[in-house]
């Protein structure tokens, strides 16, 4: 027999509702691809239970680095300056190595101003969630050719793009970064997917994700429109996530299927769709994206992932208390320190 | 005698310009003797190893209980280029920079001849034999020494020669100054502490060039140093090393920085503290240190890491200051925490990249674009490096803004002499922040509210487990709680508030360092390395000139009351300083009612070398018509 009880609104394992997760109210565009990836990142931190107070969330400057304004309003946040978020969640990653971090980037801000500060965090494998909200354009300074804007790729204005395109992923991975992809802001269940394995990597996750700018960047002859992406998406792998906390046995063909153990002991299912994949390779990995372009296809999916190679907290021997708040007793040498240190100048 | 290029000799004798080729008869030396007051300029070529050798020759000194400074003059260069170093004794404990040199060792046949002739008459120039300096000047006490035999038979090994070399002069110079050989062993001893071999080798030909002056030179000269106490108990260190100890004792935890002269030793040398003092038991590291990948990055890790609640840091200089500019002015209008320590050298640009200068104060003072101000802290002892530096950090996390110590080439990379440093009893002061627990009492706060009325408002660090614990950092305009708004109210009410803050920052920072007699009228500003030059240039104003001045030091920007107050009470102010645009003047303009200001007068100095007492003492006879 049925009984009526009030209905007891979804929860996470920590109890709380996925409103919790939310952020303020978006003050881009309707239809603009960084709220959709806004709403992916509040599913996957929603449905991962990550306790938000433990979260930091960064940005340089553009459209896309306003949204860390837009989700998780209980974690601190910071919008830095244009292409220099890496510096900034660096410092604080070493200040307080305890907490999780996102990054929120554009296509201008990491591939043109921000190259140097991408190229070296990339490098330093620090454990930060890089997200690059890539449309192709400038869009807050409305609308001028990004650096990872296709060859031949035509602007609103009719001016066409001459110059090739950045790959972000390909340059990650050259560069060190542990965990890399690319998706698409309107594929929900692959970018999901994605972000759940990225919350529980521990080093630097770098996704590129196609993100339409509705407003300069959506028409005819731009490849990184919604249309261009339907028509060219071509996924390399397909992504299932089994968190650690879930207590479920998935059948998978070991023949197409890696299973990647991720840190906190979650499972990472990438099912082959292309025959020479292997997110172990770092050159198979650049070959088929360069490939790819070759054949005008917008390859997606996990590219590379090493869940071995120490991250740059690891690799300063940091204490495991933030550095932030040890206490003085930790921090100021003895008095004996210093006249020792002064014995020996004199 | 008002104006003119006037050079005393350590006597007090005026001395002319130096001849060249002069036709007078050979010096003779009927000259009362020159106690510990005079100085000695070692010219080498960069790369040659001179370093240990002079470390040495001051080291000795110092341990005759004779007030001495020492300054390294080197080139932008590896290895090749000219350099010099000049020691000077003092036994009034002068150590500014003295234009005159009394004993010139030549070892540099490039610069040797020009070495010679800029010498004033009755000095004494120590050369090797071959060189024949002798004939470029007779004014000039001559000891030509046989340097390459001697360190052929010191020193077997041919490799090693040219560093042995270098000990010959020592003791030469040993012996013709007197100093204790005692003394100079333990230095050698000292200097070598780790190589046995290296000492054993070193203090030999240190022997063999003494034991060759005891036997071939006849003394001519009156310059000879005599026991003295006046550095018992004292300590010697660069600026930069005092600096890193002050943050070492600080307790610094992220270190940042980018590598450029004349700021590097700053961190490479507490790079060497931390891992000595600031290992834990467990093996484990209480500090982080990043070489980043230039300053934006370095500035960002700093304001990153401050954000998180680290007590952070970074060492550049110039260039690297304007590289910094857009962040700087982030951290100040969203109220982060952070120090950074210029030490300033010539530019613009690249300029003279190892000399020194004070020309940094204007650019730091407003670095960043719009309504920006930066407090900064201006040592000029190595002491006050380690103060000012544990100063910075507890004034950085109590205004919440930027803070920046400019120390200067001449500081941060010459030896100074010093009492030691005192043990900073005081706890550190974190500043306003707000735990979980303050939280959950209050109910909640709001970011950017002048709660107490100084215009520091509380923060919350990033991890602080409390749902109402998180604000948004934003570069762009934010109300009190945080919030994005571009309403004129809220902007305007933010910037003053920031004003109000640097108000309080006013009564925070170091006070001036006032010495007067209240008679004169006339008042001296300086501050950082041009003190020295000052404290003795007064001294010549009274001996020489029977002119009384009083003397405040700057120690810190914004301008305490004391400053204001000098100025008000003197009728002619000199602002000495070293840059070419009176960079402290007009920061003190600024800040001075109209009808003070027009009191100030400046006197500059800007060619890269240290400035000097008697460069202040002949402006200030111009302009004073004595
Ligand atoms: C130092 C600096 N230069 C230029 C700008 C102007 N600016 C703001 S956003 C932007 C480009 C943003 O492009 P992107 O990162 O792709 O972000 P989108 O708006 O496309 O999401 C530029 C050039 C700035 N804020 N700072
Ligand atoms: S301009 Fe483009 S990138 Fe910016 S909010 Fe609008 S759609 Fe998004
Ligand atoms: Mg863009």
């Amino acid at each position: 027999m049925a009984t009526t009880t009030a209905p007891t609104p979804k929860v996470n394992r920590l109890g709380l509702p996925a409103i919790d997760y939310r952020g303020s109210k978006t003050t881009l565009c309707a239809g603009c691809g960084h709220n959709a990836i806004s709403e992916r990142i509040i599913d996957a931190f929603y449905e991962m239970g990550v306790k938000s107070e433990r979260v930091i969330k960064l940005s340089g400057i553009g459209c896309s680095s306003k949204s860390p304004a837009y989700f998780l309003s209980r974690s601190h946040g910071f919008n830095s300056v244009h292409g220099r978020m890496p510096s900034v969640a660096t410092g604080a990653l070493l200040a307080n190595k305890t907490v999780q971090a996102i990054g929120v980037s554009g296509d201008g801000d990491t591939a043109s101003i921000g190259m140097g500060q991408f190229a070296h965090l990339m490098r330093r494998n620090l454990p930060l969630i890089y997200i690059i909200e890539d449309n192709g354009v400038y869009g807050l300074t409305k609308g001028q050719f990004s650096a990872t804007a296709d060859l031949g790729s035509k602007l609103k204005t009719g001016v066409i793009n001459d110059l090739p395109p950045i790959d972000t992923c390909a340059l990650a991975i050259q560069l060190g970064a542990t965990f890399v992809g690319r998706s698409f802001s309107g594929d929900k269940k692959q970018l999901t997917a994605m972000l759940k394995a990225a919350v529980a990597h521990k080093g630097t996750v770098m996704l590129d994700v196609i993100s339409p700018c509705v407003t300069f960047n959506d028409h005819e002859g731009s490849t990184k429109s919604y249309k261009y992406m339907q028509e060219h998406e071509e996924a390399i792998s397909e992504a299932g996530f089994v968190p650690f906390f879930e207590d479920i046995a998935i059948d998978y063909d070991a023949g197409t299927t890696y299973d990647v153990t991720m840190h906190d002991g979650s499972h990472l299912h990438l099912r082959k769709l292309h025959d020479s994949y292997n997110p172990t390779d770092r050159v198979a990995a650049v070959k088929a994206l360069m490939e790819a372009h070759d054949r005008n296809e917008v390859l997606t999916g996990v590219f590379y992932i090493d869940t071995e190679k120490p991250n740059f907290t690891d690799l300063l021997n940091l204490a495991d208390e933030p550095l932030a708040t040890l206490p003085q007793e930790r921090t100021r040498p003895s008095k004996e320190v210093l006249a020792e240190i002064m014995s020996k100048l004199a | 005698m008002a104006t003119g290029h006037v050079a005393l000799d350590s006597t007090g004798v005026e001395a002319g310009e130096p001849v060249s080729n002069s036709t007078e008869e050979p010096y003779e030396a009927a000259r009362r003797p020159v106690i510990n007051d005079f100085s000695i300029q070692v010219a080498t070529v960069n790369g040659s190893g001179s370093q240990s050798a002079n470390i040495i020759l001051l080291r000795s000194i110092f341990g005759m209980g004779i007030p001495v400074s020492g300054k390294n003059l080197f080139p932008s260069n590896i290895a090749g280029l000219p350099t010099w170093y000049t020691i000077r004794a003092s036994k009034q404990g002068y150590v500014a920079r003295k234009e005159e040199i009394d004993v010139l060792v030549a070892l540099n046949a490039e610069t040797a001849k020009e070495d010679i002739l800029a010498l004033p008459a009755g000095s004494v120039a120590i050369y090797e034999e071959a060189a024949n300096l002798k004939q470029y000047r007779n004014d000039v006490i001559c000891y030509p020494v046989p340097f390459d035999k001697l360190t052929a038979a010191a020193c077997p090994e041919a490799k090693l020669r040219k560093l042995v070399k270098n000990m010959i002069y020592v003791g030469v110079v040993a012996k013709l100054i007197s100093l204790d050989l005692n003394v100079v062993e333990a230095a050698v001893r000292r200097q070598f502490a780790k190589k046995q071999k290296a000492a054993d080798l070193n203090w030999a030909a240190i022997q063999a060039g003494y034991d060759y002056a005891t036997q071939s030179i006849t003394k001519q000269d009156p310059f000879a140093l005599e026991r003295m106490h006046a550095t018992d108990g004292k300590i010697i260190i660069d600026g930069n090393a005092a600096a890193a100890l002050g943050a070492l004792f600080a307790g610094v935890t992220v270190v940042t920085w980018y590598p450029i002269t004349p700021s590097s030793s700053v961190v490479e040398q507490l790079i060497g503290y931390l891992k000595k003092y600031r290992v834990e038991p467990d093996g484990k590291a209480s500090f982080a240190v990043v070489q980043a990948e230039d300053e934006l990055a370095a500035v960002g890790m700093v304001l990153g890491a401050g954000w998180a609640g680290a007590r952070s840091m970074t060492a550049t200089s110039g260039p690297g200051i304007s590289l910094m500019a857009e962040f700087v002015g982030l951290g100040y209008f969203t109220e982060l925490p952070g120090v950074i320590f210029d030490i300033q050298r010539v530019g613009p640009s690249t300029g003279l990249p190892t000399r020194t200068s004070q020309g940094d104060i204007l650019s730091v003072a407003t670095l960043s674009h719009g309504d920006t101000k930066h407090v900064m802290l201006l040592p000029a002892s190595v002491k006050e490096c380690f103060e000012f530096a544990g100063a910075a950090f507890d004034l950085t996390e109590r205004l919440q803004t930027p803070i920046f110590v400019l120390s200067d080439l001449d500081l941060g990379m010459n030896n100074w002499m010093s009492e030691p440093f005192e043990y900073p009893e005081k706890p550190l002061d974190r500043g306003k922040v707000l735990t979980a627990e303050d939280l959950k009492r209050l109910g909640g706060f709001a970011r950017y509210k002048d709660v107490d009325g100084d215009g520091i408002p509380y923060r919350t660090l990033p991890g602080t487990d409390h749902p109402l614990a998180a604000y948004f950092v934003r570069g762009s305009g934010h109300n009190e709680r945080a919030v994005y708004t571009e309403k004129p109210d809220d902007y305007q009410n933010l910037m003053e508030r920031l004003n109000r803050k640097f108000e309080t920052a006013r009564t925070l920072v170091p006070a001036p360092v006032v010495v007067q007699t209240g008679k004169s009228k006339i008042g001296l500003i300086a501050y950082g390395t041009s003190d020295f030059a000052v404290t003795e240039s007064r001294d010549q104003m009274k001996k020489e000139y029977g002119v009384e001045t009083d003397y405040l030091r700057i120690r810190a920007f914004p301008f305490t009351r004391e400053v204001h107050e000098f100025v008000a009470s003197h009728e002619r102010v000199y602002v000495i300083e070293q840059n070419r645009d009176a960079q402290m003047l007009s920061l003190l303009k600024l800040d001075l009612p109209a009808a003070e200001a027009v009191k100030l007068r400046s006197i500059r100095h800007f060619n890269g070398l240290p400035i000097d007492a008697r460069s202040v003492t002949n402006a200030l006879v111009i302009e004073e018509n004595l």
